[in-house]
């Protein structure tokens, strides 16, 4: 078996000098308890029974693995998409939602929060907390409610209660001091389902755990259709990197696989308004854990900016930052309009509307030369029902 | 032996520690509030340094955190103005600040600095107790700095014993799990004040978080050496346009 210094953490919870738990000893207990427990549970057959049959007929996975015929033509090599955006709820969210309600549930929690910013997260927590009868508090900045309204109202559909965050910059970054701040103010009935690969260890382990069925898939899938089940580049866009983490984690100690993450460039990554964390960030704790995090010069947290609300954080998981820093992993970065663009191109190619986030994903691909044989898997991580204003305002509509 | 286990030798019930915001309400009300604390009676002095994610407060104490980060604070501009307090003030002085700024400028110049200026402790509510061992712990005793940890009532004896021996200068018990600034009820919290009482601790126990008037206060420091008082104050502070009056008012009220 080969070593694992890529996918899994230290003890301490560290990818490399990322990590960590930095946190106040008012979740010292929650999270201790998580971290003393989660393996176990998330290894019981009891859990792994209830999680897969719950994800082939609730998620609806496994999602299918689709050559893209005339993309590929486009780029002039073999492209296939690995179709998270087909999953129940429309993204890869609700593969790490669900398993974290489980986990909750035999942990003995009553009450959920999660944070949101593009909604999804928020949607998938939901959700599974209305499959499970358990209440449901979403944190959600005030700027991401206006610009996210359909999500909003299908939140409340659902039964979940959405609490604006009103402080600081009135974003996700703001929503997750929000959520954390909910979880120490209730400390014994209460699991925090984090909606990315960050906040303190275990849980960019944990959240990576269960996104994993994504490569999981890809290596069978790509077996049967190429005899291999290695390819030759995986793509995916990073916010805080969970479809990324799902999408490279079977891959990572794979040294022939190249792994390209795209972050959201914003106006241009020197633009000040942008979100592209490894271009611009610099190692400091954020949401209690040590990675790469876009602040000022006095160490402030500074506000990211990117057409797509799921990209839009000033920070990304510690196992991306440690992939970037050691080399292992391709960062490249789209801008607004190359997202955007690229989510027409799909669009028409392919007859597949994609989420502005996967849309960044799509934008890479213009920037790597490939060869003809190559075989290049992108997770296509949301569908675009929800960025139709966004994509209306493009065409002038 | 340290400014503020001197403190604690000399003084060991009724001891008043007092938060405030550097750079709240205005950039230069710092070193005024700080002198009007040391005149009205206060005993200790923890100035927090603003940061725009600050997990362990409510939002007063946020919201404070904010206005100082408009007026232009940082850990710079601090250390520029408490380069001659100690001219002024010989009350003991912690920094209470969060580790991303603290990264930023440098945790060992950041060490030093503050040593330099006459600061006394650190209270770092995210730095946990791994890195404070392995990473942190040695720079901060080079520089003679104490360092005090936080405990609540849901940490367990054994570690509460184990983050004992780690604190100097004496050990924050919160009197709930809960960010700064809520009401908390005084029955419940001198249970788990005695419980720590009994643990015949090596520092002396302040009480933090909820601490609002006199009867708080005294209540709070029944079962312990004293009380922090931070919302309390920094409301206090809200809208005064003379901050050494509206400082000397509210510690009066309260002793
Ligand atoms: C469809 C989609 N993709 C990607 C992301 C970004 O998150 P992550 O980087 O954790 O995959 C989001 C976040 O909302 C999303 O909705």
């Amino acid at each position: 078996m080969s070593t694992t210094i890529y996918q899994k953490p230290d003890a301490q919870g560290y990818y490399g000098q990322f990590g960590g738990a930095y946190i106040p000893e008012m979740l010292h207990r929650n999270v201790e308890e998580l971290r003393n427990q989660y393996k176990q549970i998330i290894g019981s057959k009891d859990f792994r029974d209830e999680y897969q049959s719950l994800l082939r007929d609730y998620v609806g996975r496994p999602t299918p693995l689709y050559h893209a015929v005339r993309l590929s033509a486009q780029f002039n090599t073999n492209i296939y998409l690995k179709r998270e955006d087909l999953c129940h709820t429309g993204s890869h969210k609700l593969n790490n939602a669900l398993g974290q309600i489980l986990l909750a549930l035999r942990l003995g929690k009553k009450r959920i929060i999660a944070e949101t910013g593009a909604g999804q997260h928020g949607v998938a927590t939901a959700t599974v907390c209305a499959l499970k009868g358990i209440e449901c508090i979403v944190y959600m900045g005030e700027k991401d409610i206006q610009r996210q309204a359909p999500n909003v109202a299908r939140m409340k559909m659902l039964g979940a209660t959405v609490i604006p965050a009103t402080s600081g910059s009135k974003t996700l970054k703001d929503a997750t001091n929000e959520a954390i701040r909910d979880w120490i103010n209730n400390p014994n009935d209460t699991h925090y389902i984090i909606g990315s690969v960050v906040g303190p260890h275990p849980y960019p382990d944990m959240v990576a755990s269960f996104q994993s069925v994504i490569s999981e898939e890809i290596r069978k899938q790509l077996k049967e259709k190429t005899g291999s089940e290695l390819p030759t580049h995986v793509f995916a866009c990073v916010g805080g990197g969970s479809n990324a983490a799902g999408t490279f984690y079977h891959f990572t100690e794979e040294g022939s696989v190249k792994l390209v993450a795209v972050e959201a460039a914003g106006h241009g990554v020197d633009s000040g308004m942008s979100a592209a964390t490894t271009r611009l960030g610099k190692p400091g704790v954020l949401h209690g854990s040590k990675s790469l995090v876009m602040q000022t010069e006095d160490g402030q947290v500074v506000e990211p900016h990117s057409i797509s609300a799921g990209l839009d954080y000033p920070g990304i998981g510690p196992m991306h930052a440690n992939l970037f820093t050691s080399g292992r992993g391709t960062f490249l970065s789209a801008t607004d309009e190359e997202a955007v663009r690229a989510a027409f191109n799909l669009t028409q190619q392919e007859g597949i509307i994609p989420a502005l986030e996967s849309s960044h994903a799509l934008a890479g691909l213009h920037q790597v030369s490939f060869k003809k044989d190559d075989v290049v898997v992108l997770c296509l991580s949301g569908r675009g029902d929800k960025d139709m204003a966004t994509y209306m305002q493009a065409m002038g509509l | 032996m340290s400014r503020i286990q001197e403190l604690f030798k000399k003084k060991n019930k009724q001891v008043l520690n007092v938060y405030v915001t550097a750079g709240y309400p205005q950039l230069n009300s710092t070193v005024t509030i700080m002198q009007a604390l040391q005149n009205s009676g206060a005993d200790l002095i923890e100035l927090g340094m603003p940061y725009s994610d600050p997990l362990a407060d409510g939002p007063v104490i946020q919201a404070s955190s904010t206005i100082a980060l408009q007026n232009g604070m940082t850990i710079r501009k601090l250390f520029e103005q408490l380069k001659d307090m100690r001219s002024s003030v010989q009350l003991p002085v912690i920094l209470m600040g969060y580790m991303n700024p603290i990264l930023q400028y440098g945790f060992e110049k950041f060490c030093a600095d503050a040593a330099a200026m006459g600061v006394d402790g650190l209270i770092l509510p995210d730095l946990p107790e791994f890195e404070f061992e392995n990473e942190y712990g040695p720079i901060i005793k080079k520089y003679k700095l104490d360092f005090i940890f936080l405990v609540t009532p849901e940490t367990t004896p054994e570690r509460v014993k184990r983050l004992d021996a780690l604190s100097t200068g004496f050990l924050y018990a919160v009197s709930s799990s809960s960010t700064t600034g809520k009401d908390q009820n005084m029955g419940g919290v001198s249970a788990y004040l005695q419980r720590l009482q009994a643990m015949e601790l090596k520092n002396p126990v302040l009480v933090g978080f909820g601490i609002k008037d006199k009867a708080s206060f005294d209540a709070a420091s029944e079962f312990a050496n004293g009380a922090i008082i931070g919302t309390a104050f920094i409301r206090a502070l809200d809208g005064a346009t003379d901050v050494s009056a509206a400082t000397e008012q509210f510690i009066r009220s309260v002793k």
